[in-house]
């Protein structure tokens, strides 16, 4: 059953904007419960071995210094499923910057001084930190990310790949990236005898409220986690991060409340970063360009201290049709940080690897790349043989091809040259899987006659609090004015994470059935008076959900500027095209899109995380070293979408679309640098430096 | 951070009586690179003596009819300046290429002057650096040193000297204006800046307790015709892969002279003396500007990961030249 | 072993049209004096390093990067920040409701270094100010004006179209 709809669709403005722009919205930090102190995180100068000793003499003896927190000292924990929050438990040291103790200060800045007297004695080993193809250490990890097969296999690729009339067999390699969001990870933990509090700049308070309880021995209902307004996740928020257990072990040891701040260096150690890859992609295809073998292997790292395999070859498990298909995850385990989610985990990397070969095989049979994915659409999930629940990857290349004016070319081409200047376009598809997860949430009418929403979820920009208030509107048929909707508190109804574009999916579920729940129940008119309120799961109805193939799908088209000098490439403009089901707000979609599509340059020409082997760690560790785009950067970026009537994802028929916008970007880009230059780049950023010295002046 | 005094200098005389007396004491300007590099411990002053106020904040016009540009002049204000934009657009340039817009609000030209290298290990005190700790190694030079030099450095450092501003000025022949505790000197800032050799702690010929108090640009027929160009990483707020400073004086066609200056490839701001001389007495063609190019380049040693910024020099130098060639 | 004790110094500024006078330790930033001390927390702390402008406050009516400026440098300053930009009555700057209109911003941790940013950068433009795209005409607020002026200041979220836009709107740009 769908909901009517009256004012899911609208562009209405975001609906905490005012705070927003008033600098009242309140971030994790920005809480300052009366009597807190001061924390800040020590971190390993080693990349392996054990920490031996610690003197903490000369920061004990700085004036506000009111302790030092190791190892040996340091509160003991309770297991819990993820080896990097166990910190301070053992003397183990397993990357470098791994959390090693912690200052706790009446002041700040008696803190970061002391924090540089903390002398820490370690025994090093060895580390080996380099993901290379030829690393001995390769296994297949039986599931990647979520819960996915580490191994497809249909048909037989090895057969359908030698008879091929048109093949190509390419390696790409993708850099260590980190999230970066502007507001760095912060807590502000408060431990009472009988409880925690915790402000925590988290993408989900329910699962951190659940590692809190667990590391600490608590009730899940002794702990509370607050987190109104996050300043961007991007996936590093996801999962709740060491700090957050170093700021309620250090209040718990001080017994005062504790602000701990995650410095914008740390966020390069510990607190998650996409993996590198290495990918080899093989493709076959008639001269017609339809696929017949399809091979996808991928090479990727964890730490020493969990298993995190990204899925970065399931999108070409999907994408096309072929009956001949291989893919695998490699992983291999060093001594590094463990991997964690990054916008779109698995397919970014995967498709640009996947819709660079695609490019590279259109070039190959001479069939226009736009052409060629259109004559490799599948009827089902070429993988599952599920239905799909609806797929508009056709309409979004027609729609994208138009809107961009793509000129169709047929094998190598090159773009026009304007002065020193060589320019080019290029195309590439866009995926994104639509799930949803069980989620509780609650709808009330009050006594004054609004309405109000409680759902332990998280606005971490993507506009949930907006768009939860125009599903609840119309679940209600009231106008968006009349209800309220609260968010980002754990006492809340549980909700999951906001991640895998599942917010508006899940926690949208749970608010549809709240509040048809609630106007049942006044419906009946047999309740004492107001408040009346309505609590909901949506557990059982999840389960139930149909075996169909659920994804969204969009195009994104690109030029490129090259700088025939320097290698300098621009972006003058992009559009992308997207199918995502029912758009709930015009407006914070369209952001959404364009947020993605705007890091998804900065991984094409920007981002990278330099491994520095020697030590270990990664060298290049700030904003100025580690560039994301800037505003001049990015000039025209149009936005388009396909209406989709999905019934089959969810009541609301929305698909997510915080994700999507990001996959296929740096292979579109790419691509226009090839139609540009000639050159295929099959590393990423395409920086300066890997142009210069190959394209000709 | 370590705690430090602060003290407001009431006159130039004063800043320099109060930091030469204390070897952990540093001039405070804009703060922009100092407190940064504090935060990260690299730097740890017990005093600082806050100069940013010192009337250095003019600019003059000298007799010689150069300008006289006070050491606490900002940024952006020197770059807003009319008679810097029309006499000596280079400059400008630079200084807007440089930083952001609001960074360039509170730098200052002494700071930036000053401001140290922007190489990875020098800012992690966790890490060896002979620049921050001299003998305990450069791991620059096996490690990460794609933005490092190519001309001049030495096997204790690689780095180079970020700025954008003292290039152009380097291009103009600048002089620096110094008060010192034995009194006031002048020195060329062709020379200012050192070449790391065995001492690359040393960023500079001053000695401890010098202040800038000025920094004067002559007259210049060529700086009219001029220019700046920089490539980086991204389009704006990032530091220079290579930039070029380049100031032309033709005469029928002739280069009388010739000023072409490189930034992000030397622990100085590199004076490109052998294209300079290249290009004298003839056309500006674009033979010429190779030629002169190639004539600067083949002195370069590229380090296994910066050998890109040979050719990036060579094509930023003649599109640079032709383009400023071509300017009225 | 002994540690060297804070040193403090007395600071008076006027932040937002209110006047302070506090002993503060010589160390402490702009930023943190707002944050921690007046409880101030418009002004953002993205990297205190410079390198990403959520922090940007206007200091005697210039953009600046509070982080990297010391409190007791500033001492005597007019400070404002984003807290002081709407009227007194509550009523939104132009700029703040052109950023609401125009979905400018998703997280909004780097809004308020954006807004005060913006609005030193359109008086900077006002006052002929050139940048590093201006040409040899007068300075005239493009929109590829406004990205050049505007790129100290970080977006992760990746709103630049939009806040470009609301900047434009609000500089009556066609
Ligand atoms: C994120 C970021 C990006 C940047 N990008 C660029 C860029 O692209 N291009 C570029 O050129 N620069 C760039 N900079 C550097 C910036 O230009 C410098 O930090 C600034 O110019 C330093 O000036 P200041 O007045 O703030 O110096 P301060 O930090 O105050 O001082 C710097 C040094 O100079 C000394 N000093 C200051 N004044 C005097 C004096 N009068 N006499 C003697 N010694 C003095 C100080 O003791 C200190 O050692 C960037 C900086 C940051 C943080
Ligand atoms: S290049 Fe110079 S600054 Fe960099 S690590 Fe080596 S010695 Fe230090
Ligand atoms: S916090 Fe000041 S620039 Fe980032
Ligand atoms: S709105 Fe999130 S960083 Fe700009």
């Amino acid at each position: 059953m769908s909901v009517a709809v009256r004012s899911i669709g609208a562009a209405i403005d975001r609906v905490e904007g005012r705070e927003k722009v008033t600098g009242e919205a309140k971030y994790a930090y920005e809480h300052s419960p009366p009597g807190f102190v001061y924390a800040t995180a020590l971190q390993s100068t080693i990349a392996k071995g054990e920490v031996v000793g610690v003197d903490a003499e000369a920061a004990l003896a700085v004036p506000g210094v009111l302790g030092v927190l190791w190892h040996e000292d340091a509160p003991r924990l309770h297991e819990v499923s993820d080896a990097e929050l166990e910190i301070l438990q053992s003397p183990r040291v397993a990357y470098r910057g791994q959390i090693v103790g912690a200052v706790i200060a009446e002041r700040y800045e008696a803190a970061r001084q002391a924090e540089r007297l903390v002398r820490i004695e370690y025994s090093e080993h060895p580390h080996d930190v380099l993901l290379r193809a030829d690393h001995p250490g390769f296994y297949e990890p039986e599931k990647v990310n979520p819960s996915y097969p580490g191994r497809t296999e249909e048909g037989d690729f090895d057969q359908a790949f030698a008879t091929a009339e048109v093949t190509i067999d390419r390696t790409y390699e993708t850099p260590a990236e980190h999230n970066n969001p502007m507001e760095p990870h912060a807590s502000v933990a408060v431990w009472r005898e009988d409880g925690i509090t915790v402000y925590d700049s988290t993408q989900g308070a329910s699962s951190v409220q659940d590692i809190v309880a667990k590391a600490f021995g608590l009730e899940r209902e002794r702990v509370r986690v607050l987190s109104a307004h996050v300043g961007g996740g991007f996936g590093s928020k996801g999962t709740p991060r060491p700090h957050v257990i170093l700021a309620v072990m250090a209040s718990q040891a001080v017994r005062r409340p504790v602000k701990l701040a995650v410095t914008r260096q740390q966020m390069f150690d510990f607190t998650g970063y996409r993996t590198p890859t290495i990918q080899r992609v093989r493709l076959g295809c008639d001269r017609q360009g339809r696929l017949s073998a399809t091979a996808h292997a991928v090479y990727e790292q964890s730490s020493t201290i969990r298993e995190f395999a990204e899925q970065t070859a399931t999108p070409t498990r999907m994408m096309y049709s072929g009956e001949n298909r291989r893919t695998s995850h490699h992983l291999t385990r060093l001594d590094v940080p463990t991997p964690s989610w990054m916008r779109a985990p698995g397919e970014t990397p995967g498709m640009y690897a996947l819709e660079s070969a695609v490019d590279e095989l259109a070039i190959a049979a001479g069939i226009d790349p736009v052409e060629l994915r259109l004559r490799n659409e599948p009827e089902v999930d070429p993988e599952t043989g599920h239905r799909w629940s609806s797929r508009s990857l056709v309409a979004c290349l027609r729609e994208g091809a138009e809107r961009f004016g793509w000129i169709p070319r047929h094998g190598a081409s090159r773009g026009p040259r304007n002065g020193h200047w060589l320019t080019g376009t290029g195309v590439a598809s866009s995926v994104y899987p639509a799930r949803r997860r069980p989620s509780e949430a609650r709808a009330r009418l009050e006594p004054d006659g609004g309405y109000v929403i409680e759902i332990a979820a998280a606005d971490i920009g993507t506009g949930a609090r907006t768009a939860l208030t125009q599903i609840a509107a119309d679940a209600l048929e009231v106008s968006p004015g009349e209800v309220r909707v609260d968010l980002g508190d754990s006492g809340y109804p549980t909700a999951p994470l906001a991640g895998g574009s599942m917010g508006t999916a899940s926690w949208g579920s749970a608010v549809v059935k709240a509040c048809r729940e609630l106007r049942a129940t006044l419906a009946r008119g047999d309740t004492p008076g107001l408040p009346v309120e309505a609590h909901v799961d949506t557990g059982a109805e999840v389960q139930g959900d149909e075996a169909l193939a659920r994804y969204a799908f969009g195009a994104q088209f690109v030029e490129v500027h090259v700088n025939a000098d320097t290698g300098e490439v621009h972006v003058p403009r992009a559009v992308g095209v997207f199918a995502a089901g029912r758009i709930v707000n015009a407006k914070t979609a369209r952001s959404q899109f364009i947020g993605g599509m705007t890091m998804g340059i900065g991984m094409a020409l920007h981002e990278e995380s330099l491994l520095d082997l020697r030590f270990g760690d990664y060298a290049n560790h700030d904003l100025a070293t580690y560039h994301v785009p800037s505003c001049a950067d990015i000039e025209e970026l149009e936005v388009a979408w396909i209406d989709e009537h999905d019934p089959h994802v969810n009541p609301i028929g929305a698909k997510g679309i915080g994700e999507i916008g990001i996959v296929g970007t740096a292979a579109a880009v790419a691509n226009a640098v090839h139609h540009a230059t000639g050159i295929r780049f099959r590393a990423l950023p395409i920086t300066p430096a890997r142009v210069v010295g190959r394209v000709s002046r | 951070m370590r705690p430090f005094d602060y003290h407001r200098a009431a006159d130039p005389r004063a800043a320099v009586a109060a930091v030469a007396r204390r070897p952990e004491a540093r001039f405070l300007a804009g703060g922009t690179n100092l407190i940064d590099l504090m935060r990260l411990g690299v730097e740890a002053p017990e005093l600082l003596v806050d100069v940013s106020r010192l009337g250095g904040g003019r600019i003059a016009e000298t007799e010689a009819g150069g300008l006289l540009i006070g050491a606490s002049v900002r940024n952006s204000e020197l770059a807003a300046d009319h008679r810097v934009r029309d006499d000596y657009p280079v400059l400008a340039q630079a200084l807007l290429n440089g930083a952001s817009g609001q960074l360039r609000n509170l730098a200052t030209v002494a700071g930036n002057l000053l401001q140290r290298t922007r190489c990875l290990y020098f800012q992690d005190v966790t890490k060896p650096c002979n620049k921050r700790s001299p003998g305990s190694g450069c791991p620059a030079i096996e490690g990460e040193h794609a933005n490092l030099a190519i001309f001049g450095h030495s096997e204790h450092c690689v780095a180079t000297h970020p700025s954008d501003m003292a290039v152009a000025m380097v291009a103009l022949d600048a002089t620096v204006h110094l008060e010192g505790p034995s009194g006031p000197r002048t020195t060329p800032l062709i020379g200012f800046h050192r070449l790391p050799g065995d001492a690359p702690d040393r960023d500079t010929v001053l000695h401890h307790g010098e202040l800038i108090t000025a920094v004067e640009l002559p007259p210049l027929a060529a700086a009219r015709r001029s220019l700046y160009r920089k490539a980086r990483e991204r389009r704006s707020f990032a530091f220079a892969l290579v930039s070029v400073a380049a100031a032309l004086e033709l005469d029928r066609g002739e280069v009388r002279d010739a000023r072409v200056a490189l930034g992000g490839v030397a622990h100085v701001p590199w004076r490109a003396t052998r294209a300079e001389e290249m290009l004298r007495g003839g056309p500006l063609t674009e033979e010429r500007a190779h030629a002169a190019a190639e004539a600067e380049l083949a002195h370069a040693t590229p380090l296994r990961d910066n050998a890109y910024k040979v050719p990036l020099a060579h094509r930023l130098i003649v599109r640079t030249l032709l383009d400023v060639a071509e300017r009225p | 072993m002994s540690a060297p004790p804070p040193v403090h110094a007395e600071v008076t500024l006027t932040v937002n049209g209110l006047r302070h006078s506090l002993v503060l330790d010589t160390r402490t930033s702009l930023l943190d004096l707002l944050r921690e001390r007046l409880d101030l927390t418009g002004s953002k702390k993205g990297c205190d390093h410079g390198q990403c402008g959520a922090c940007t406050i206007l200091i005697d009516g210039r953009r600046a990067n509070a982080c990297l400026a010391l409190a007791v440098a500033h001492d005597g300053a007019r400070i404002e920040t984003v807290e002081g930009l709407a009227g007194e009555d509550g009523e939104l700057h132009a700029l703040q409701s052109a950023f609401i209109e125009h979905d400018a911003f998703q997280c909004g941790y780097c809004t308020p270094g954006q807004l005060c940013s913006a609005v030193a950068m359109l008086e900077e433009i006002q006052r002929g100010w050139p940048s590093a795209v201006t040409g040899e005409d007068p300075v005239a607020p493009t929109r590829a004006e406004i990205r050049e002026r505007m790129s100290g200041n970080l977006c992760r979220c990746g709103a630049y179209v939009n806040i470009v836009e609301a900047i434009a709107d609000v500089a009556e740009m066609p």
